[in-house]
């Protein structure tokens, strides 16, 4: 591939950068993102393609099934904008290749964009957010809101980037280990701060009485279930009940289920004085 | 309180732009932390906004959209418990309990939105054969306004349809057991949060980094920033002396076995 004639302006790869934010718009059960990534292509088949008929198969050829986590699909707009271009010169590149390449990456991408996105990003500067948010502090939802979506928008506008200069490297470089260690990486940060919030932010209080006992500075001491789990280790209820939805969960009972569920049994808890 | 004219011209216009955020999953409007926020801030009492905001965040952690699979909606739940408990002078406990029956029909309704958007699809596939690109455009951006509809009418029916006695007559008639027990709920229904997240993260054999975590929060008193830096420490140490890593450099026997037995443990 000719790395000397780059057909897009930086306007057009802008362009597609923004339009690669409205990604889901047109989310739908039947091709997912499809209509989204022939938007997101727009700019590139105007430049390239002059032609009725090359327009009318480029767009087809990008409004085939795509799905992939919304923050990472920078990566393969630019590799198919990259392979379009080579394919205008006339490198013979069919409709098959390309759709193949765009299938290859977007399955792998989702595969490190769930984890990192879903999995560590949101939920920590969410966690983050939320600590200052529950004592009423406005710096709770602007911390979220700012961290978040810069580093969204910094993975989108340099995955873009990134993909269409390396082209088809790319797919050399995602098999790549610098991929690997920051899934790895990201999902024991991640999985460390679950840890933490399942101890921090769960209350389960079981008030039940064991035994009282009366010294003889007549001084009453009571022993609660509470009290003897709290001294096994603090937080040992919130980590079984976390590990007893995550099986359920696994056993595809779906979450809403799962938490008026759980509603009924801290009512039926707190009637039958177990819980408080 | 009662709501006037402007404030549900802009709460109409909010839940526009959270029910399109819903499905863009971008900006982050649709959650509880941003949309309540600004319910709070339209209503006169972004305090109460912030901290039910904050609540509900934290049980919504794990709701989210992998692959086709589509979360309870936070969108439609945060603005309307928001309303509900500003302007019918109700706790924050009182809002978890409105907000997770809504969560479960906005998840109904978006479902039955990313359905009507598979016609926007086919009348994309007539525009292309055509090479019609504002037409295609305008069927991408427009599929927005079907999800944004969705939050905004039932937001605008309850807040035409409800004034303040309204929804204290309603919510004083919920029995105090009721409430007592949706109290005590609250405190744990996140554990279903959390456990969405892990499965998600799908990564058995990093585990032990959960555990830690939790053994850690046990005992320790830090904030939740601190125990973030320690958590990236432990995951670049991890990285650093990963044999896997360097196989480059002791290209042995030894690391040929050592990678073997991390691959082993990768198929658990």
């Amino acid at each position: 591939m000719s790395e000397s004639k780059r057909k897009l302006t930086k306007r057009d790869l802008f362009s597609m950068f923004v339009r690669t934010n409205f990604q889901q718009a047109s989310f739908n059960y039947e091709r997912i993102h499809a209509l989204g990534f022939c938007f997101d292509m727009i700019p590139a088949i105007r430049r390239m393609y002059q032609t009725k008929e090359e327009r009318a198969k480029a767009l087809e050829r990008h409004l085939a099934f795509f799905n992939t986590t919304p923050a990472v699909c920078g990566p393969v707009v630019g590799v198919t904008a990259a392979m379009e271009e080579a394919r205008s010169d006339g490198e013979p590149i069919d409709d098959g290749a390309i759709n193949s390449l765009k299938v290859g990456m977007m399955g792998p991408l989702a595969g490190v964009g769930d984890p990192l996105i879903w999995g560590t990003l949101r939920p920590i500067t969410a966690a983050l957010g939320a600590t200052f948010a529950l004592t009423g502090n406005i710096f709770g939802p602007i911390l979220f809101f700012l961290s978040f979506n810069i580093a969204r928008l910094a993975l989108k506008w340099y995955g873009l980037k990134y993909g269409y200069d390396a082209g088809m490297n790319i797919v050399r470089d995602m098999a790549s280990n610098t991929l690997k260690k920051l899934t790895e990486g990201a999902s024991i940060l991640g999985l460390f701060i679950m840890g933490v919030l399942v101890t921090k932010w769960t209350k389960i209080n079981v008030p039940i009485v064991i035994s009282q006992t009366t010294n003889q500075l007549g001084q009453k001491t009571t022993m609660t279930v509470q009290g003897i789990l709290d001294q096994l280790c603090p937080g040992l209820l919130a980590l079984g009940m976390t590990l007893l939805m995550m099986y359920l969960l696994k056993k595809k009972v779906s979450p809403i289920l799962l938490i008026f569920a759980l509603f009924g049994f801290g009512i039926l808890g707190f009637w039958l004085g177990f819980l408080k | 309180m009662d709501i006037n004219v402007v404030q549900i011209v802009l709460i109409f216009l909010f839940a526009c732009i959270a029910g399109m955020g819903s499905v863009l999953d971008e900006f982050q409007t649709h959650r509880p932390l941003i949309a309540c926020t600004i319910v709070g801030l339209i209503l006169g009492d972004i305090r109460t906004g912030i901290i039910l905001g904050g609540t509900l965040e934290l049980i919504a952690l794990g709701w989210m959209n992998i692959g086709a699979a589509q979360s309870p909606d936070s969108a439609l739940a945060s603005i309307i418990s928001t309303i509900l408990v500003i302007i019918g002078k109700q706790d924050i406990q009182a809002g978890i309990a409105i907000a997770l029956p809504v969560a479960a029909a906005g998840q109904v309704l978006t479902v039955f939105a990313r359905t009507i958007t598979v016609f926007f699809q086919h009348a994309a596939d007539k525009a292309a054969r055509e090479v019609n690109f504002h037409m295609l455009e305008f069927l991408h951006l427009s599929a927005l306004l079907v999800q944004a509809l969705r939050v905004a009418i039932p937001v605008l029916l309850v807040t035409i349809f409800m004034n303040a006695g309204s929804v204290q007559h309603l919510l004083s008639s919920i029995p105090p057991v009721v409430t007592g027990g949706l109290n005590v709920a609250g405190g744990f229904i996140v554990t279903v949060g959390y456990a969405m997240v892990l499965n998600m993260m799908g990564a058995k054999y990093l585990m032990p980094f959960f555990f830690l975590g939790f053994l850690i929060a046990s005992y320790l008193n830090f904030s939740l920033v601190a125990f973030g830096a320690v958590g990236l420490i432990i995951a670049f140490i991890y990285i650093q002396l990963n044999p896997n890593y360097h196989e480059n450099q002791t290209a042995s026997a030894a690391s040929g076995q050592s990678s073997t037995v991390a691959d082993d443990m990768l198929e658990d």
